[in-house]
């Protein structure tokens, strides 16, 4: 008797303890199934922006901003670069990309095929900078030529030295950094300089982390690299500043930043863009208030995050670009260096 | 007397026994000082880590409403509520898969599936998986949850891929730990005549409970640390809401490595903070399995 009532009882704490954590998990399930609920709806009041990495700032800026006038407004901003962003904006899982250079005819044709109509924004202005270490006192400025053979496909593993470049310059050897070659710094650089987007020498070290391209050359005395004009600004005493020739074979930089506001800083001066979905525009007017606030507002917080107004009159044009609806990209075929007020 | 000392073939003869006990010795000490080294070699990564990051992301860590506000674009305002949100979520969502699916798996290879050749073919291919980089698993995601079953780049997206991730190391740990159980304990329950299932239930899983929290500890410290799996899922990297289970989401390792990529300097100490965070978050939910562990083993 007394074993079967000592067997009983130990079961029974056996029994229930098990239980416990099972219950708890029950619940849980049950709870996130009712969090589930209206996804539709749910679907309808967010506003998702993916794309470029040189334009995130900015548009997180806004989603900042908007948050604090609207905060029921559900707006996510991710980065996965130009290219990661468009593709996610043609297969329709997104409402707005941001791109640091134009839409080509590849995508465009992808986007075609899912039935997405687009409307193109220019929203701030960018420069490429183009950087050497501290310790390099001889490139004050380099020819668009110059860039060239440092950079064209054909120099991979031959021009592995300065005086290649220029025979003024020392005999030392020419280490490159750059940005990796999804990005649209990259596809925008290699169109102004070797005149064809993505035709570039392979032979130099690529990240997508343009911080780390500042550390490399920071830390290597003969490099040379290009970044967004930001990360320059934000390491001015790391880093020299190279000029670059314009067409008239002025040397210019890019800052003071009106250079690049008047494109006298061309052709390594860009537009960055917002590709809004014509649908999602549409049928969404989450999607419309948020575009329409970007538009209206996003030109005061563009230098806080290290990047330069349009002009004016710019704006201007773009609010209309937007009433009108008018789809399609302008600048695609632009070349690089042209000013966008011209092509508005 | 013979019974304790068990025949050995090898042993050498008495005389040629020298006892040279001082030799011996010395060895053991060498090894015990460099078990000691191998130790120290753990702990030092593991506390320079702690430093650096303490030191670049406490005073950040500190600012009112880290914890509680939604991102800024400046690096010394805002918060990181909406990744510490989705990456407790995504915790707490794998745990809450992978631990049924999981157990079960284990508990039918261990004690229902017959002993063939194809049950250890299963078990190396199980092994396998947990080798697997987890941006494979991120592709699969994608393409199953993304596309097929029309998630799209959503909380349950993420929580289910990070789930496969899991899953094979605690199929793996589990398994040990069912199998662990002494088969004395079985056979003593199926003498009072209990079924196989009564036997599993009572007496093989509370014995199996601190072995396979191990498991799960291991696999969600791992799932939430995971960056590449989100980054192909489509995590962002700045949201304004709390994620929902069907919402788009942000992920503390996303956050940290959405922070490094920033050109201003300051979002280094906040990416440190942000690790703070996550480490805190980790030992949370693993402080939480360790006391279940406990409460489990001592029952036995």
């Amino acid at each position: 008797m007394s074993i079967k009532q000592e067997m009983s009882q130990s079961e029974s704490t056996f029994d229930k303890t098990p239980l416990k954590p099972l219950c708890l998990l029950m619940s849980l399930m049950l709870l996130s199934g009712v969090t589930a609920c209206s996804r539709a709806q749910q679907e309808q009041s967010q506003v998702s922006v993916d794309g470029a990495a040189v334009g995130f700032p900015i548009s997180l800026a806004v989603a900042e901003e908007y948050h604090k006038v609207q905060p029921e407004a559900q707006v996510s901003v991710a980065s996965s670069g130009t290219g990661g962003g468009i593709s996610k904006f043609c297969a329709g899982e997104i409402d707005i990309a941001d791109a640091s250079r134009p839409i080509t005819d590849v995508e465009i044709a992808t986007c075609k095929k899912k039935g997405i109509a687009f409307i193109e924004l220019p929203i701030a202005l960018d420069g490429i900078a183009v950087i050497t270490n501290r310790a390099n006192n001889f490139t004050q400025c380099l020819s668009i030529k110059e860039l060239k053979k440092i950079w064209s496909s054909k120099s991979t593993n031959k021009v592995t030295n300065w005086n290649q470049v220029n025979s003024n310059f020392p005999n030392q050897r020419l280490k490159l950094y750059g940005p990796a070659s999804d990005t649209g710094t990259f596809d925008y650089f290699t169109r102004a300089v070797n005149g064809k987007a993505k035709a570039s020498r392979t032979d130099y070290t690529p990240s997508h982390n343009e911080n780390i391209l500042v550390q490399g050359v920071a830390g290597d005395k003969t490099a040379l690299g290009y970044v967004g004009l930001s990360y320059y600004l934000q390491n001015r005493n790391k880093l020299n500043l190279v000029a670059v020739k314009d067409p008239k074979g002025q040397c210019q930089k890019p800052v003071p930043i009106e250079n690049i506001v008047k494109n006298i800083y061309a052709p390594m001066s860009r537009p960055l863009f917002i590709y809004i979905s014509k649908k999602s525009l549409d049928t969404k007017p989450s999607v419309r208030k948020f575009v329409n606030y970007y538009l209206e507002n996003s030109h005061k917080w563009v230098d806080q995050v290290g990047y330069v107004e349009l002009p004016q009159e710019a704006y201007n044009k773009i609010k209309q670009m937007l009433v009108s609806g008018e789809t399609g990209s302008r600048f695609k075929s632009v070349k690089p260096g042209q000013p966008i007020t011209k092509v508005l | 007397m013979t019974n304790l000392i068990s025949p050995n073939d090898f042993q050498k003869p008495a005389e040629e026994f020298t006892p040279d006990v001082e030799k011996r010795e010395k060895i053991g000490k060498i090894f015990e000082l460099l078990f000691l080294i191998a130790l120290y070699v753990g702990l030092v990564v593991l506390a320079l880590l702690l430093i650096v990051v303490l030191k670049d992301g406490f005073f950040r860590l500190t600012t009112p409403g880290f914890l509680t506000e939604t991102p800024s674009r400046f690096p010394d305002q805002g918060g990181i509520r909406p990744a510490i949100l989705g990456s407790f979520f995504l915790g707490l969502l794998v745990i809450v898969i992978t631990v049924p699916i999981g157990v079960g798996a284990a508990l039918y290879l261990e004690e229902y599936a017959p002993k063939t050749w194809w049950g250890n073919l299963i078990e190396i291919n199980i092994s396998n998986l947990a080798g697997v980089p987890s941006i494979v698993y991120g592709l699969l995601g994608l393409g199953v949850f993304n596309y097929f079953l029309g998630f799209g780049s959503t909380l349950i997206s993420g929580a289910l891929t990070l789930s496969l991730l899991s899953l094979p190391i605690i199929i793996v740990t589990a398994r040990e730990a069912v199998r662990a159980v002494p088969n004395s304990l079985r056979e003593a329950s199926y003498g009072l005549g209990t079924t196989k299932w009564q036997t599993i239930w009572n007496h093989v899983l509370p014995y199996a409970i601190p072995g396979i929290l191990t498991g799960v500890i291991l696999s969600v410290a791992r799932a939430l640390g995971d960056a590449a799996s989100l980054i192909v899922i489509g995590a962002v990297s700045f949201l304004t809401f709390n994620p929902g289970l069907f919402q788009r989401f942000m992920a503390l390792p996303i956050l940290i490595y959405n922070y490094i990529t920033r050109p201003e300097p300051g979002f280094a100490n906040a990416a440190a903070a942000a690790i703070i965070v996550l480490l805190l978050l980790i030992l949370v939910l693993n402080g939480a399995a360790i006391y279940i562990r406990q409460r489990f083993s001592s029952f036995k």
